[in-house]
């Protein structure tokens, strides 16, 4: 059983169970599924330094920190007891544009010479943590909503606006692979 | 009139995940959130949508795998979210489901851009950042600290940004 859990799971079970957190969330606590909300949360418990998007009672959403705390904690379960031992199966194609690009640590899900510890103090760290990170949350904040408020849930009602912010993050996301990531990586070189 | 007033909730502006529920829950009750939260995790790792590399062939269009999670999770949201609506599913406390309708603004096209920028170069939504710094990437503790400074910023500046 442990060596069929070991095994990188496939999409229609990730997406089933993504998808089923909408109404596990909506009948559990009349809860709206969304993550992005946790960054603006920290900030309000934080340093809501009296800005009026900031001024609220974060506590009565504080089921959304509990959530994303949640999130974390799996993430451990996950990669300790349950990883795959097998290296990351990664597409060819991607592959081979990746090399091109310059990246050279496949081992793992995440490249490590791009986002080990020993690159945080380096331009690469800077580009793709620091500058990367900042765009992920001004980015959220501003089009009110990521991946699972918009995409996710936003979708599954059947809203407009959320069709839009899914295309643009797709859109966002062509252009910074195809156009800006060969720059970055020729910066970096 | 009075009366209603007392149940309208005061929402933090524009929150896209609000906590709709009347009654209150104290911290206890919320650790069912971080259940799911610790199965939404696993899930991610186990599927792998926290990799950066599965975040490159989704836009490179060399894999499936990610258009069929967010496909299927659509889909099954989607279905769930009619049938609720249909069959006026009540909550565990016996609570209408409170859905929102969202309101277009320009935000959505500049914000999700940057967003769309940010997600390509870093390979991380904010949930699988969570997991993805559980899962031992340390250093994308700084990614979480510097989206934190990001919506940081744009509240701050909010006002002053096109809407």
């Amino acid at each position: 059983m442990l060596e069929i859990i070991r095994q990188p799971w496939p999409w229609y079970l990730a997406g089933i169970l993504i998808g089923l957190t909408v109404p596990a969330l909506l009948l559990l606590g009349n809860k709206t599924f969304g993550v992005s909300s946790s960054l603006r949360h920290i900030c309000a418990a934080c340093l809501p330094a009296k800005i009026p998007f900031f001024s609220y009672n974060w506590k009565k959403e504080i089921w959304n920190l509990f959530f994303v705390a949640g999130i974390l904690i799996g993430g451990y379960i996950g990669a300790q007891f349950l990883s795959n031992p097998e290296p990351i199966n990664i597409a060819a194609e991607t592959k081979a544009q990746l090399s091109a690009l310059g990246v050279k640590d496949f081992s793992g899900l995440m490249p490590l010479d791009l986002f080990g510890v020993d690159q945080i103090f380096t331009l690469k760290g800077f580009i793709f943590m620091v500058l990367g990170g900042f765009m992920v949350g001004f980015g959220t904040r501003y089009a009110g909503g990521c991946t699972s408020g918009h995409a996710i849930m936003g979708l599954s009602n059947l809203q407009i606006p959320s069709l839009i912010a899914t295309i643009c993050f797709m859109v966002g996301g062509f252009i910074s692979t195809w156009i800006f990531l060969p720059i970055i990586f020729k910066l970096i070189a | 009139m009075q009366e209603i007033e007392e149940f309208v909730i005061q929402h933090p502006l524009e929150c896209e995940a609000p906590n709709e529920q009347l009654k209150n829950e104290s911290l206890f009750a919320n650790l069912k959130y971080l259940i799911l939260g610790i199965l939404f995790g696993v899930v991610f790792v186990k599927s792998e949508i926290i990799s950066w590399f599965r975040i490159q062939e989704m836009f490179r269009l060399s894999a499936f795998h990610m258009y069929g999670v967010i496909g299927t999770a659509v889909l099954v949201g989607a279905i769930s979210v009619f049938l609720i609506k249909k069959f006026n599913v009540k909550t565990t406390e016996g609570e209408k489901v409170v859905f929102h309708p969202k309101t277009f603004n320009k935000g959505q096209i500049i914000g999700g851009l940057i967003f769309g920028f940010g997600w390509s170069i870093t390979g991380a939504c904010p949930g699988p950042l969570f997991a993805q710094i559980g899962s031992g990437f340390l250093a994308l503790i700084v990614t979480l600290l510097s989206a934190i400074a990001g919506t940081w910023v744009y509240g701050k500046f909010r006002d002053s940004l096109p809407h």
